[in-house]
């Protein structure tokens, strides 16, 4: 299956492996690689995202200072949906421009967060957030820490005994 | 010997878990999101036409009686070229298509609809992407059948292959 996903982050890589020509190079293939690099970095971003600017919003603070922390708090919570385990804070996918432009407007018109968290969540699934809500599937990562430690404990419990003396 | 085979408890506790992150390391990645709006109403919205002197698109007209399967789409979107010539195999077939072009211009449109073809009864254009966002779609392209009373009954992730065609004629018959 295909998937239009950002090529940009390959296009960088590409772009950093065939953009340091060697100094031995002779000037023609300097030229070839110019030709090459300026190939990547212009062409890939094209297929990869829209024409249209970025989304207002998208990498604009809004102007109370409290609505931006909490967007920026929530957006580093949420999932980036294409380029996948990298919160939408880090992210440079268009999509993921156009999930904190969705943000921070509706943390302007007043709503809170967890709304915005619940709203992603019924359509993304408990999948999009890095924050899991507690429930019978994830109460291992909250559990299994504590049980861990408590066998740990008893386990050397005979270490913290005093010893009898002989 | 009871005290020894506890001592052995950490490290059989620690192999499972090597197994777990292996199986889970080594397994395919199964990349695709689905939503999980599939057997809920379609979320209310309104597109204007993408293109003029065409009909844009609304949740309202999910809602006339007959099933209808919509593919979320763009100009700028390589797999969409690749299931243009599905797309007109269901439209062949009598299968209504509507369309939702995410972030386009109307040049661009235009100039895909004439290169790959042009299945849409209507093109709503989604330029900041919200009624994508509020389908639960999370990628171009995607497909989702919605019964007549705008129900969402089947999403397609990706583009639509000739093999996956009989699927969505399937979804959009059980649809009825």
């Amino acid at each position: 299956m295909s998937r239009m996903r950002p090529l940009s982050s390959v296009a960088a890589e590409a772009g950093t492996r065939f953009g340091r020509p060697n100094e031995r190079h002779r000037p023609g293939h300097k030229a070839m690689l110019v030709a090459v690099t300026l190939f990547f970095t212009l062409a890939a971003p094209a297929f990869a995202d829209s024409l249209l600017p970025a989304a207002e919003y998208a990498d604009t603070q809004l102007p109370d200072p409290r609505q931006e922390r909490q967007a920026k708090a929530l957006m580093e919570t949420v999932r980036c949906l294409v380029c996948q385990g990298q919160a939408i804070s880090d992210s440079d996918a268009e999509m993921a421009g156009d999930m904190r432009a969705l943000i921070r407007q509706r943390i302007q018109a007043g709503e809170s967060p967890d709304q915005i968290r619940d709203w992603l969540i019924a359509r993304y699934g408990n999948w999009v957030t890095y924050d899991p809500p507690l429930e019978p599937v994830t109460w291992p990562l909250w559990g299994a820490p504590i049980l861990l430690l408590l066998a740990g404990l008893w386990l050397a419990r005979g270490r913290f005994r005093r010893r009898k003396k002989p | 010997m009871k005290r020894r085979l506890i001592l052995w408890a950490p490290l059989i506790v620690f192999a499972l878990f090597v197994v777990v992150v292996a199986v889970g390391l080594y397994a395919p990645a199964d990349r695709a999101i689905q939503s999980q709006l599939i057997g809920q109403p379609v979320p209310e919205f309104a597109l204007a036409p993408a293109l003029p002197g065409r009909p844009g698109l609304s949740s309202s007209d999910f809602r006339r009686g007959e099933p209808r399967v919509v593919n979320i789409f763009a100009s700028w979107c390589i797999p969409c070229r690749a299931e243009a010539p599905q797309l007109a195999e269901l439209e062949r077939r009598g299968v209504p298509i509507d369309g939702i072009a995410v972030r386009d211009r109307p040049q661009d449109l235009l100039a895909f609809l004439a290169a790959w073809g042009d299945p849409f009864r209507t093109i709503g254009a989604d330029n900041d992407r919200r009624v994508q966002l509020e389908l639960g779609s999370a990628g171009v392209p995607e497909t989702f059948v919605i019964d007549g009373n705008g129900i969402i009954r089947h999403q397609h992730i990706g583009a639509i292959n000739p093999q996956d065609v009989p699927a969505i004629i399937a979804a959009y018959e059980a649809a009825r």
